[in-house]
């Protein structure tokens, strides 16, 4: 297992877990390895890791590393 | 509902919206509510903030906006630097699909006012990295000009600082800015009430941003009612050429046949040919 930080809570994941399977779990949905949701809604989502970007199309080849501070964000009511 | 007779769109980076009123969607606890009030509002653009994903949240901004095929312009809220702007930015940009940004750099949380200095940095960054970038700024005519001259695609002066409702503390300032501009101008905070909206488009602005004048209004569906008529008001009104302002009265009634206590009676009142007189 690997301790890495998702959105500010210590989080342990299993070794051969990517950045979909984090993405998927928190949209609680299946999410195809092109990075969109498998039902062809629209995710509204994006996924930060140290604070660089990790574009959607990379997310399942993006391993999750111990150590990490990973962010997972969506829109949110603002002006 | 029509409320203009003739199409009069506004056109921001090649895509044309026939609402002039873009709505932030902050402010409302409930979402039905802020549902019915941009409904309301007309709007065809609206404004979300990013920030970490809740599980279980239900029905969902991002949800409510896809339904309704109203536009999302992700902003960069919260944020007082340009570096915290530019991975807000890119975030906005990866999870909506979207090269828009509203850019938010605030100067400290007291004012909420714009770090221009800040913004200018970021927005010559994100115009570089092909983000198209709608600018929240402070009233500097100057200001506005140089974003402009960074590539901004719209420039949005505020006309008072966020949320106070004081509406526009410097029209000089704002008609300048809309004047003199080369890209849509975007009148973005400070609006309290529908007037204040209608005066924003009587100074030539091309659109109006807000959010809390609405959304904590007693009556947000009202109030966002009122506000899409009040910007389609007021561009009529910049448009319609307006009488001079003048210092003394000018009457709008003839005084040729005017009846005075002498005059006989065989004449009836309200019964003259128009003379041409004084209008």
């Amino acid at each position: 297992m690997s301790t890495i930080t998702l959105n500010g809570t210590s989080q342990a994941v299993s070794e051969d877990t990517t950045l979909v399977d984090l993405v998927a779990q928190a949209a609680g949905r299946p999410i195809g390895s092109d990075g969109h949701a498998l039902d062809g809604s629209r995710l509204g989502m994006a996924v930060a890791v140290d604070a660089v970007v990790v574009p959607r199309s990379r997310w399942h080849r993006t391993p999750v590393v111990a150590g990490q501070t990973i962010e997972i964000i969506t829109a949110v009511q603002g002006g | 509902m029509t409320i203009a007779s003739h199409p009069d769109p506004l056109l921001v980076d090649g895509v044309e919206f026939s609402s002039r009123l873009i709505m932030g969607t902050g402010g409302l606890s409930s979402l039905h509510t802020l549902e019915q009030a941009l409904l309301a509002s007309g709007t065809e653009l609206t404004t979300v903030a990013l920030r970490r994903y809740a599980p279980g949240q239900g029905d969902t901004l991002f949800s409510l906006l896809e339904r309704n095929g109203i536009r999302i312009l992700p902003n960069t809220a919260g944020c007082y630097t340009a570096r915290d702007a530019l991975l807000t930015a890119e975030l906005g940009r990866e999870a909506l699909e979207t090269d828009w940004v509203k850019l938010e750099v605030i100067a400290d949380e007291d004012t909420l006012l714009p770090d221009v200095v800040e913004l200018l940095d970021a927005t010559e960054q994100l115009v570089a990295r092909g983000f198209k970038v709608f600018a929240y700024t402070s009233d500097d005519p100057a200001v506005a000009r140089r974003l402009e001259d960074y590539g901004a695609a719209a420039v949005m002066p505020l006309g008072s600082p966020i949320g106070t409702g004081l509406g526009i503390l410097n029209p000089h300032n704002i008609e300048l800015i809309a004047s003199r501009a080369g890209v849509p101008v975007v009148l973005d905070a400070g609006i309290g009430t529908a007037s204040e909206a209608a005066f924003a488009m009587e100074l030539g602005c091309d659109a109006v941003l807000l959010a809390s004048a609405v959304t904590r209004a007693q009556n947000p569906v009202a109030m966002a009612t009122a506000m899409r008529h009040a910007v389609a008001a007021g561009r009529l009104a910049a448009g319609a050429g307006r009488i001079p302002a003048r210092r003394h009265a000018v009457a709008s009634s003839p005084m040729d046949g005017l009846i005075d206590a002498d005059t006989p009676a065989s004449v009836p009142r309200g019964d003259w040919a128009p003379t041409g007189g004084a209008r």
